[in-house]
């Protein structure tokens, strides 16, 4: 692993370990995939006469307490990375679950979201545009908080291992790295698909 | 390398996170004009969004030429919004 962590290590360019690189630039093109869907929904809305209200037609307290539950869980993130940083596994383990217990909500509520717009609103991706560009948006991060729920407890299951030490910890801050990501995107959706 | 830069204060960027978005929610059910409106949740997400990426994701610690690496390709969005303001001008304007 010592043997791995100093191969993955190329400070000359951008000071940090390849994985850190690997995942930046992975999240800088889910970015620009994200970018794209917010683009194509503000051509399809500014293009339609009938937009519907958003707030007449979704839960805007409850996605706002499930924005909370979503930068709560960031905190966790932050508290995990800062406990294994002073050597604490069981503090990253805690703080691991806890942001892995914030993801499982998100997606609860998400699910009850889906669960009323879909049975009692009888809404579908084909009733609308609003409902076109609301049901792709949203699942597709959707699905990524699910794909970070995974990585946490892959992380965890890697933590119970004794992979993580106060120096040798670089995987979790990679971890981190896109659960914020999916945080910072939720922030945007929120705003351009509910608030707007 | 980073673990020399001293912690952010995350509770403090927590509690700026949480003001701007009972703002944010504020402002929708504030009856503003719309343009007010619109122009304020743009900038209030653009400064939540900010605040996570460089305070969470520790861009701050970061050397220029990562910084540079995630900044400049988000400017390909400029374009993208551009290639499609002809689209989307003449209900705008």
């Amino acid at each position: 692993m010592d043997q791995a962590m100093t191969m993955d290590t190329s400070p000359e360019l951008t000071g940090t370990v390849r994985g850190k690189v690997g995942m930046w630039l992975f999240l800088v093109s889910d970015a620009l995939t994200f970018g794209g869907l917010l683009c194509a929904y503000g051509a399809l809305r500014m293009g339609s006469a009938d937009w519907p209200v958003p707030s007449q037609v979704l839960d805007i307290p409850l996605t706002a307490f499930n924005t909370f539950v979503l930068i709560c869980s960031s905190v966790t993130m932050v508290k995990a990375l800062s406990a294994i940083r002073h050597g604490n596994v069981k503090g990253l383990q805690k703080f691991l679950l806890l942001t892995a217990l914030g993801g499982i909500t998100f997606l609860s509520i998400q699910a009850y979201e889906y669960h009323h717009l879909l049975f009692v609103d009888g809404l579908r991706l084909r009733t609308s545009l609003f409902c076109a560009t609301f049901f792709a948006l949203t699942s597709f991060h959707g699905m990524h908080v699910l794909s970070g729920v995974i990585y946490i407890l892959v992380t965890f299951w890697r933590s119970t291992q004794g992979d993580f030490t106060a120096e040798k910890n670089y995987r979790v801050e990679v971890l981190g790295l896109y659960w914020h990501f999916v945080d910072l995107v939720w922030i945007l959706v929120f705003t351009f698909v509910y608030l707007l | 390398m980073d673990q020399a830069h001293a912690e952010p204060n995350y509770m403090k960027i927590f509690w700026w996170l949480l003001a701007l978005t009972i703002i944010e929610v504020a402002v929708v059910y504030a009856h503003l004009p719309k343009l007010t409106m619109v122009v304020a949740l743009v900038l209030l997400a653009l400064a939540k969004a900010f605040l996570v990426a460089w305070y969470f994701m520790h861009l701050r610690s970061e050397k220029t030429a990562l910084i540079m690496m995630v900044g400049l390709p988000l400017l390909l969005l400029m374009d993208l919004l551009l290639g499609l303001m002809p689209d989307i001008a003449h209900h705008i304007f």
